[in-house]
Parts: C-alpha cells; structure tokens; sequence
C-alpha cells in the first residue's frame, strides 16, 4: 500500500466514526428534545445562591422539589441575577438560566425517591453550596 | 546555534535586546517562570479539595474562586502563549533563513508587555473565573481586581497581536527568496496558521473586554440584562475569540513535534505536504465550532447541529497530524533522549484528549459533561498533556542550544515518568468525576458523596506527582545550566548529525555572533 493510501484509508475511517456520531446524536437529541404536550410546567428561579420553584397550582418551594413519579415536567429556566446553570445530574437535566432568557428543559421522573440538584455555573462565593433535593413521590393520581 | 547563557553578558544586555534570540530567552524564561507559579495554585486547588469540608490550605470560597480564576489565566496567557512565542523567536527567522524578526523593537514592546499584563493580573487577583461571564463579570465581581484583569488581559491580548502581526511579517515578507513557502519547515508553518488565526479572532474578545469594562463602570449595558443588554453576546464574542485560542494553543505544540519526531527518528518526515494541509485546516475549521460552548444556553436545535457538525469537522485534521507523527517513526530508527519521550507521550495524550473531545461534540453527551469535571479533565488532556508535553519536549531540546551544556538525562527521566503519570491519573479521575456529576469551580462538596471523595483523592494524588516531577524539572534546568556537562554543539543528541538542523541553514546574513 503506498503512502497516501494509508493515509487516505486512516483518514476515510477517522470520517465514518464522525459521521456516526454525527447522526446519532442528531437522532438522539431530537428525540430528548421534544416536550411532551401534557408535561406540567414548573417554574425555576435562579438566584445567588438558592434555587425556587412555583407550580403550576402556584405552590413555591426553595431548594427542596417535589414532584410526582411518572408525570411529565417541563422545567421553565429563569435567573434573577447572574448567569447560573439548573442541573439533576441522575436525570441529565441541564439548562443554563440566563437573566433575561427563559429557557426550558423538561424529563420524566421513574424512580421514588431523592436527588440532588446543583447549579452548574460559576456564579460567585456561593456557587458549591447552590445545592437542592428533587424529591420523587409516588403518583397520587 | 545562541550560547546566550555561556557568554559573560551582563543582563541588562539580554533585557534591553531586540535581537530574536534574545527576546526568545526572555519569552521562554517568563513563561516557565509563570508556569510554575501557576502550577503552585494548581496543586493548593487539588490538596483542599483532598478532604470535603475541611477548608484544608484554602478557607473561604472567594480566595478559592481567585486561585482558579488566577491559575487558568496564567496557564493560557502568560505560559501557553509566551512560551510558544519564544520558541518562535528562536526558530522562526532562522526557518526562513531572515537575520532577525521583521520588526525587532516591536518584538521586543510586544514581550515586555507580557510582565505588565501579568503583574495586573496577579496583583488583582480577579474572581471571575477564567471565562469571565457576564453579568457576574459586570454587577457582582468585585472591584478594582475584576477591571484589573481586564486591563491586564487587554495589554496581553494587544502584545499576542503584535507577536503575531511580526511573525507574519517575517515568514511572509522577509523569508529567502529562494525558499518556497511550502519547504518552510512545519513549526514556522503553525507559528504562521496560529498567528493569522489570531489576527481574526482576538479582535473579538478586545472589543468584549472594552464593552465588559465599560458596563462594569455603568456607562453601558451591553452585557447586562437591567439595561437591556444580553448575557449571551458576551459568550458568542468569548468564544469566538477562544474556541480558535485553543487551536493557537495547540498548533505550537505541534508544530515542536514536527521538529523533534523525524529528528529523533532519525527519518524524513513522512508528508510536508499534509502537515501544511491540516494546519491551515485547523486554522479555517477553528473558527466554525465555538458554539458547542453554548449548547446549553437555550440554543436552539439547528444552531446546535450546525456547531455539532464544525466541531467534528476539525478531527480528522488532527488526525492527519497523528498520522503524520505514526509514519514518520514507523521504522525509524528511534533515540528516545528526553525530547522524542515527551514528544510520543504528548501525541499518546492528543489522542485520547481528542476521543474524549468527539464524545463531548455530541449534543446528547454534552449536557452530561458540560459544566462538570469532565470539561476540567479534557481541556487539561489538551493543555497539560499536550500543549505542556509539547512545550517541554521542546525545552529539553532547546536546552543545549541555549547554553551549551547538556541537562541530566536521569533527572529528565524521573520528569518524564512522574508527568505522564500524573498527568493520566488526574486529568483521567476528572473524566469519572464529571460522569458523576460534580460541577467545576466549586470550593467544596459534600462527604456524603463517597464516591466523590474518592476519585477527588485520587486525583490530588495525581496531582503531587505531576507537581512533584516538575520540582525535577525545574531542579535539571538551575543544576544542569551551572554544572552540566559540555554538549557537543555539532550533535548535542548523538543522532548521527547528518539530520537537517535549522540553524545550520545557509543564512548569510545572520548574525553568529550568537
């Protein structure tokens, strides 16, 4: 095999690999990304350094979240003062809240039971205590 | 080839020298000099994090915030660029066979802005995280350390435009008339793609970083929402400053290997010609990618993809580098002196960085990794196990060139071992933590979290070590240019000497005095 064979051949499988990612995470992202039209809406508010939560019935919560197992949750994002980042690492929740932006992620809880939330950008001395429960109970309906 | 170190010169003689070789002492010294005070913050950032809650070495969140704010500053700008910088000054007029750099005082303005910029940066001691977000840059961060950062940034990011304009200059304009552009050897090629690279895209940061001082003083409201200006122009002007700033990062590092792996494998080059190719590939396609800094900040789909899709498109140039790299030691005959073991361990880590790097492109695994320790773990891949692999190859070759007397081979060999060891137990323990869900930036976390804990302590282990073997590093340089042993000049590395050497191009105009 001369030279730019190999190198073409390496190159040639180098694009396939990419061109696989490409298009599952294409496939995958699309799928993540479509909000279920019965997902209930849940406001979140960022701010230095706790995490508030209004739902639909206009209940508030601070740092703790209750929510119910096998309903759909559309999360809507705000940030009050800085830029922070809404985050439950078990159910790959993550959307930056920026002040002047709504932004919306949304996930449907399958297991009871507590998780912890987190702000995942830098937003000053408070950022590593930004922490929150989400609590997952069983369906009352 | 510069037996600066040998001749008894007083050092005023060295400071206030425009010649190239002089300059590129400077260069080379400050940013080691930085790169060891940044590496002091480093290893205080690991050992508190060593134990959750205990407030070990550092005790409140504000000092933590400016150490890491501080440490990555300093990396990047004072080390990662003046060092590159340096060897460029050494190699670059030699390459294209010029007697200096095209514009010698501006060469020597555009280096002692660098001790300005860092004394502002180190004296402010910012807390706004390297990235600087708006509006935590704007309402929150206090002052005056914030706006001396970004005075100190700004005299930085104008000395980069200045090298860079002059490197230009001279690979372009002054190079010897019967040297085509496409035989200048590869590291005077990624000075040139880098330096280019940072013409179009510093601009951009230059004019956030104004816009940045200018709301700070309540003059403007460009980035802050209560006066109706948006959090997000800050990003897109960042990264589209600093997505192509990895690259000028990178391409050094690269283009030092390109010296060192056909020199030390006692071979030619396997392909000049696809070098050249990725490098200004590298160039064009940095540019298409800095969104994927910004997945998760309410982009939408299709801008998402389109970045997906640019950020991909800079792998296979890479690749061809590391194929490069491949061909041309396959069958060589390779002397591994200190130069080629640093130059093969930077390439075993450019490749494992760049894997980690298509997962993190993918959307979906993105909004796992963002943010967390994941990101910490694959830009250090690039940095430390790369670029810093790069570089130190390249000092360790340097070295006998510079002053005439060989470093201590033994020592070099404890720094090799201790930095690839270190380097992959820490920076890949940060992959795991990532995937567990830490968040960078935070000052502690909690020990409920055992599993947290432990990749933490593993982690700062890794790190003593890497800091432990750089006390090697640093203990072969002071020993090694006092009481090393003579090199030989003609072949200071015993590779049979019949192997292109840059300083032995005919150049009858440069100085070789020294």
């Amino acid at each position: 095999m001369g030279h730019d064979t190999a190198e073409w051949v390496f190159v040639g499988i180098v694009i396939a690999i990419l061109f696989y990612v490409g298009v599952d995470s294409w496939i995958v992202q699309k799928a993540v990304e479509e909000i279920p039209a019965d997902a209930e809406t849940i406001k979140v508010t960022g701010q230095q350094w706790f995490w508030s939560f209004e739902h639909p019935d206009g209940t508030k919560e601070k740092i703790t979240l209750h929510l119910q197992k096998g309903h759909a949750y559309k999360f809507e994002i705000y940030a009050k003062d800085v830029m922070h980042s809404f985050n439950i690492p078990d159910y790959v929740v993550f959307e930056d809240a920026v002040p002047g932006h709504v932004n919306h992620a949304w996930f449907s809880p399958e297991q009871t039971g507590e998780f912890p939330i987190q702000c995942r950008e830098y937003c000053g001395i408070g950022h590593y205590q930004m922490r929150g429960t989400l609590v997952v109970e069983e369906s009352k309906s | 080839m510069v037996l600066e170190l040998r001749k008894p010169r007083p050092v005023w003689q060295i400071m206030f020298s425009t010649h190239h070789t002089d300059v590129a002492l400077l260069y080379t010294i400050t940013g080691l000099a930085f790169l060891f005070m940044a590496g002091v913050l480093a290893l205080m950032i690991r050992t508190h994090l060593f134990f959750p809650g205990q407030g070990i070495l550092i005790s409140d969140p504000a000092t933590f915030n400016r150490i890491f704010t501080v440490h990555g500053l300093t990396m990047l700008f004072l080390f990662a660029l003046p060092f590159a910088a340096g060897i460029g000054n050494y190699l670059v007029p030699i390459m294209v066979r010029y007697k200096d750099m095209a514009y010698p005082k501006l060469n020597a303005v555009a280096f002692w802005m660098n001790p300005i910029g860092g004394a502002l940066l180190w004296l402010g001691f910012s807390d706004t995280s390297w990235v600087s977000y708006a509006p935590y840059s704007v309402i929150r961060a206090p002052g005056p350390a914030a706006d001396m950062m970004i005075f100190g940034l700004k005299i930085l990011g104008i000395s980069s435009i200045l090298s860079s304009i002059n490197f230009v200059v001279t690979i372009l304009k002054c190079k010897h008339p019967d040297l085509p552009l496409r035989q200048v050897p590869l590291f005077a090629w990624s000075i040139l793609t880098v330096s280019l690279m940072t013409l179009v895209a510093m601009p951009s940061y230059a004019a956030s970083l104004i816009m940045l001082l200018t709301d700070r003083l309540g003059v403007s409201g460009f980035f802050n929402p209560s006066a109706g200006g948006d959090p997000i122009a800050y990003l897109h002007l960042f990264w589209f400053t600093f997505h192509p700033e990895v690259y000028i990062f990178l391409l050094p590092a690269i283009g030092m290997m390109y010296e060192l792996i056909p020199r030390f494998s006692r071979k030619p080059l396997f392909s000049q010609a696809s070098g050249i190719f990725a490098f200004v590939m590298l160039g064009l396609i940095g540019f298409a990618s800095w969104g994927h800094h910004m997945y998760s900040t309410g982009m939408d789909f299709t801008t998402k993809v389109v970045f997906m899709i640019g950020t991909l498109a800079a792998v296979p140039a890479s690749g061809m580098h590391v194929f490069n790299f491949l061909a041309t030691m396959w069958g060589g005959r390779i002397r591994f002196a200190a130069p080629m073991k640093f130059a093969v361990g930077g390439i075993a880590l450019f490749f494992s960085a760049g894997a980690g790097g298509v997962l993190n492109s993918a959307m979906p695994l993105d909004f796992i990794t963002h943010g967390t320790y994941w990101v910490v773990g694959h830009m250090h891949l690039f940095l430390t196990g790369t670029i810093a692999f790069g570089f130190v190859a390249m000092a360790y070759y340097m070295f006998p060139f510079i002053t005439g007397r060989m470093y201590s081979e033994k020592l070099a060999n404890i720094h090799f071992v201790g930095m690839m060891w270190g380097t992959v137990q820490v920076f890949f323990t940060q992959h795991l933590l990532g995937l567990e869900g830490m968040a960078r930036r935070i000052y502690d976390y909690p020990a409920e979290y055992t599993s947290w804990v432990e990749l933490n302590q593993i982690a700062t282990v890794g790190a003593w070590i890497l800091g432990g073997s750089f006390v090697f590093f640093l203990a072969n340089l002071i020993y090694s240019v006092a009481k090393g042993k003579e090199a030989n000049m003609d072949d200071p590395f015993g590779l049979g000497g019949k192997y292109y050497y840059p300083y032995q191009a005919k150049n009858p105009t440069h100085h070789t005095g020294y």
